[in-house]
């Protein structure tokens, strides 16, 4: 879903561009709360993860490929703000090393494929606790069902974003857009929402105590570390 | 499991995959790339200028003829690289954290 330079006006891509940077800026002063002495590694380990991910097109239907994306996965690890940061390393080093996706869609790029995920998955995970109060974000389906319907709507929305920028800028309509790049990315969501729950599994099942849904200690997410010192 | 157990065991993940699948990955155009070619604005796009100089142009590392090395490389080379940059900027914030008093 990298947009490359020439998709997007002038206007459209200043436009995105502004609205990521505050959305950085704002991220950097709130990222330094959620960073514990654990998180640090783990925010390296994140974006490598999905920066590898990304790198592996699977086949859907008809000749089309997709790949992972990553933001529901950020969010849930790293809380919303530390995700959109990590988002924005990822994309970058993409555009500037490996040349994919463009350098004045780069904001865009951030918006589409990382901030709008991580916002909204962190605004699901708010919900959760707000509604269940801690208890109900103990529980390992719950955060199992948050992972996979987030991953699935992140990439929904960001295909959605994507489409209105392209048609704003004039580039193509929006009644032609919009269904083909929803049409496109269900099937594409659904990949996204597997590996970000076997992702998520994985964290639960050795370290449980790093999602970030919460400041819960490890024995209050599903199975406790192995090896942990119980009171 | 240790911390720095998880972390190395989680970067090696990382790292297997880049290095190992993506030479395999499918190279079919991507949703975005699909949409932009029914709909005849793929032309559109080009590299912005300062992309002309891309270390690993389209994750294919230069110099390396056959096209799967060329990949798993890029994939190592970058999965590192954005480990070391976030964890040097999560390093960074929390050094710049006040102290508790």
């Amino acid at each position: 879903m990298h947009i490359p330079d020439g998709f997007l006006s002038p206007e459209v891509a200043a436009t995105t561009a502004a609205v990521t940077a505050g959305v950085l800026a704002y991220s950097l002063r709130r990222a330094d709360a959620a960073l514990d002495e654990r998180r640090v590694p783990l925010v390296g380990v994140t974006g490598a993860f999905i920066f590898a991910a990304q790198m592996l097109n699977f086949p859907v239907a008809g000749g089309t490929s997709g790949h992972f994306m990553g933001a529901a996965l950020a969010a849930i690890l790293l809380g919303p703000w530390l995700a959109c940061l990590v988002m924005a390393v990822v994309l970058a080093t993409q555009a500037f090393v490996f040349a994919d996706g463009g350098i004045t869609a780069l904001g865009a790029n951030i918006l589409n494929m990382g901030v709008i995920g991580a916002l909204g998955v962190g605004a699901a995970m708010l919900a959760a606790r707000h509604l269940l109060g801690r208890a109900g974000l103990r529980s390992r389906g719950l955060l199992l069902a948050l992972a996979g319907i987030g991953a699935w709507t992140a990439v929904m929305a960001g295909a959605a974003a994507t489409a209105f920028e392209l048609s704003i800028s004039g580039t193509v309509p929006l009644g032609t857009v919009l269904p083909a790049m929803l049409g496109v990315h269900v099937l594409i969501g659904v990949g996204e929402a597997v590996v970000t729950i076997a992702a998520v599994s994985a964290v639960l099942a050795t370290r449980p105590d790093l999602i970030a849904v919460s400041d819960l200690r490890p024995e209050e997410i599903g199975r406790p570390a192995p090896g942990m010192v119980t009171p | 499991m240790r911390l720095r157990l998880f972390t190395i065991l989680a970067l090696a993940v990382a790292v297997g995959l880049a290095v190992a699948a993506s030479p395999y990955a499918s190279s079919s155009p991507d949703g975005l790339e699909r949409v932009a070619g029914d709909e005849g604005f793929a032309d559109d796009g080009r590299l912005h200028a300062i992309q002309d100089d891309a270390p690993v142009p389209d994750y294919t590392f230069p110099g390396i003829e056959d096209s799967r090395p060329a990949t798993a490389l890029a994939g190592f080379v970058g999965t590192l690289l954005v480990f070391g940059l976030g964890y040097g900027l999560a390093a960074l914030l929390r050094r710049r954290r006040p102290a508790p008093t």
